[in-house]
């Protein structure tokens, strides 16, 4: 396309060939990273340059990998974890929202409720993990909760703000065809957002992880968390390495995916 | 305007907007009548409390005193009498160009089959019929202006109110815009108001010209505005022998220095 085409200058050629040449640069600077680092591991670790049974090594983490597939444990570990996960941010991002309309519903409702939500973002939610479990009981529901609870507060306090700034034009716009506050919520606040709400389900995915696996380390009886803490407790650094391996692939792929949410809600802008 | 019927009018109204900072007065015992059929402009220098007596008229404030009145009855809220175009076209970037011409009648529960198929009408008469699945931010300035006009004119309002309407645009389409915004409302025979700072568009399109005082706002002066030239066009309004003694009248009561 780009030297069969007659009409496109040489020296637009020249520039056309140069971005790709530096895009074929940084793909291959990426996997050669990647390819040192893994055969870098392997070969320390074959030449006792480090200790295997403390830092595990690729061909281990590979057996292991294939070890829990064909136990078909691995599926029963990742399916709890993404489950957890999912649950929790698109909770978390729906709850999150009910109440920041809520607050948009009553001014003075969020003016009063303001220090509440300042102290309650600024706690770390971690620390009320034992409190779940004693309240909800030692399983996934406080996993679950405190998933939620870690994207609930910054959802409200984003979501909220976001209602506020819309464009006051446009609000002045529906009241002169008379509309009702039910009405300015339907066709301006909630769609004008939408972008908002995405972005706060963005960060409600990394949110999300941090709380499942540590509502896993604490609860401990199964998913990737769980697989980390007994690995650590046993000594078993192929299981953990493992673990963290398939969470680090896992989130990624996740966090893609509301990317790409992202791109089909918002072709109009 | 002989024996025509007045459509609004203002009786001593007077607003004042409260902040903690203090107390100000938009606007003070204003009284005026707008004519049946008419295009009156209303001029003042900026901050002197247009936008404030447009809000009043439609319904979107309460005076602090004196009433408006819109067809004989004292104005307490939005009436679907009234139609709303505001500074910028305000389209919503996420509804296409009939959806967002069909808000007016969608937030007064007016959307059905026949007032769907007038919109469309109006869109198609006005230039806009192959661009219904158009989203906002795919027309011109002008085109967008057009369509905020017509989501205006859906509802079908007697009355038009025009908040700078033109203000935002480029000085070109600014032109074009208002030479078609006048020809539209002339055929669509709607009663309109126009709120500007700007001399010569105020002449170029009105039958009448109120000009206000500065802050608090009262009437300072009314011009009818009398051009020896036919045309209805704005364009061509201001090539008008008379355009110029009318600019220099306005332009020294406005005393902007
Ligand atoms: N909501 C408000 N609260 C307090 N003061 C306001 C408000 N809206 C307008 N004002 C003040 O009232 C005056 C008139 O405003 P406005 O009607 O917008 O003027 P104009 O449209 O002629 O530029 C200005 O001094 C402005 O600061
Ligand atoms: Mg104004």
């Amino acid at each position: 396309m780009i030297n069969g085409n007659p009409h496109i200058s040489r020296e637009h050629q020249a520039y056309l060939q140069a971005v790709k040449l530096e895009q074929m640069k940084i793909v291959i600077s990426r996997v050669a990273i990647l390819v040192i680092f893994v055969v870098g591991w392997e070969l320390a670790a074959r030449w006792k340059m480090v200790d295997p049974f403390i830092t595990s090594q690729p061909s281990r983490i590979w057996a292991t990998l294939v070890n829990l597939h064909s136990e078909g444990l691995l599926y029963h570990h990742i399916g709890i974890t993404t489950t957890e996960t999912v649950i929790g941010f698109v909770s978390g991002t729906i709850i999150g929202t009910f109440l920041a309309v809520i607050l948009w519903w009553s001014e003075f409702l969020s003016k009063v409720l303001d220090p509440y939500l300042v102290v309650l973002n600024a706690l770390p939610k971690i620390a009320l993990g034992p409190i779940l479990i004693v309240w909800i009981g030692n399983g996934s529901p406080a996993i679950v909760a405190m998933a939620l609870l870690i994207s609930l507060i910054v959802t409200v306090i984003s979501v909220h703000s976001g209602f506020v700034q819309v464009d006051e034009a446009k609000i002045k716009l529906l009241r002169t065809f008379g509309a009702t506050k039910w009405q300015i919520l339907q066709k301006v606040i909630l769609p004008a957002s939408v972008p908002t709400i995405v972005s706060a389900l963005k960060i409600n995915v990394g949110l999300s992880w941090v709380g499942v696996i540590v509502g896993e380390f604490l609860v401990s009886r199964a998913g990737l968390g769980y697989l980390i803490v007994y690995g650590g407790q046993v000594f078993n650094l192929d299981l953990v390495m493992t673990s963290v391996m398939i969470l680090a692939i896992e989130a990624a792929l996740m966090y893609q995916g509301v990317i790409y949410l992202e791109k089909s809600l918002g072709k109009w802008q | 305007m002989m024996e025509a019927k007045v459509i609004v009018e203002a009786k001593d109204l007077t607003m004042n907007y409260h902040t903690l900072d203090g107390e100000t007065a938009a606007i003070k015992d204003l009284n005026l009548q707008v004519y049946e059929g008419e295009f009156v402009s209303i001029i003042g220098p900026s901050g002197c409390g247009k936008s404030t007596l447009l809000s009043l008229i439609a319904g979107l404030l309460t005076p602090s005193n004196g009433a408006v009145l819109v067809k004989g009855e004292v104005v307490s809220g939005p009436n679907p009498n009234v139609g709303y175009m505001p500074q910028r076209d305000q389209l919503f970037p996420w509804r296409n160009i009939l959806n967002n011409v069909l808000i007016g009648l969608e937030v007064q529960h007016k959307l059905n089959d026949e007032t769907r198929e007038k919109a469309k009408e109006l869109l198609s008469t006005y230039g806009l019929g192959d661009f219904i699945h158009h989203y906002p931010n795919q027309l011109s300035g002008g085109m967008r202006q057009r369509a905020a006009l017509i989501r205006t004119l859906a509802i079908n309002p007697e009355i038009l109110l025009l908040d700078e309407s033109f203000s935002a645009l480029d000085y070109q389409t600014r032109l074009a815009v208002s030479d078609e915004v006048r020809s539209i409302i002339y055929k669509e025979k709607k009663t309109s108001i126009l709120v500007t700072h700007d001399i010569a568009e105020a002449i170029s399109m009105s039958d009448r010209i109120i000009v206000l005082t500065k802050r608090p706002a009262t009437v300072k002066n009314i011009h009818e505005i009398r051009l020896s030239c036919d045309e209805l066009s704005p364009i061509k309004r201001r090539e008008a022998p008379e355009f110029r003694s009318y600019f220099n009248q306005i332009w020294k009561e406005l005393d902007v220095k």
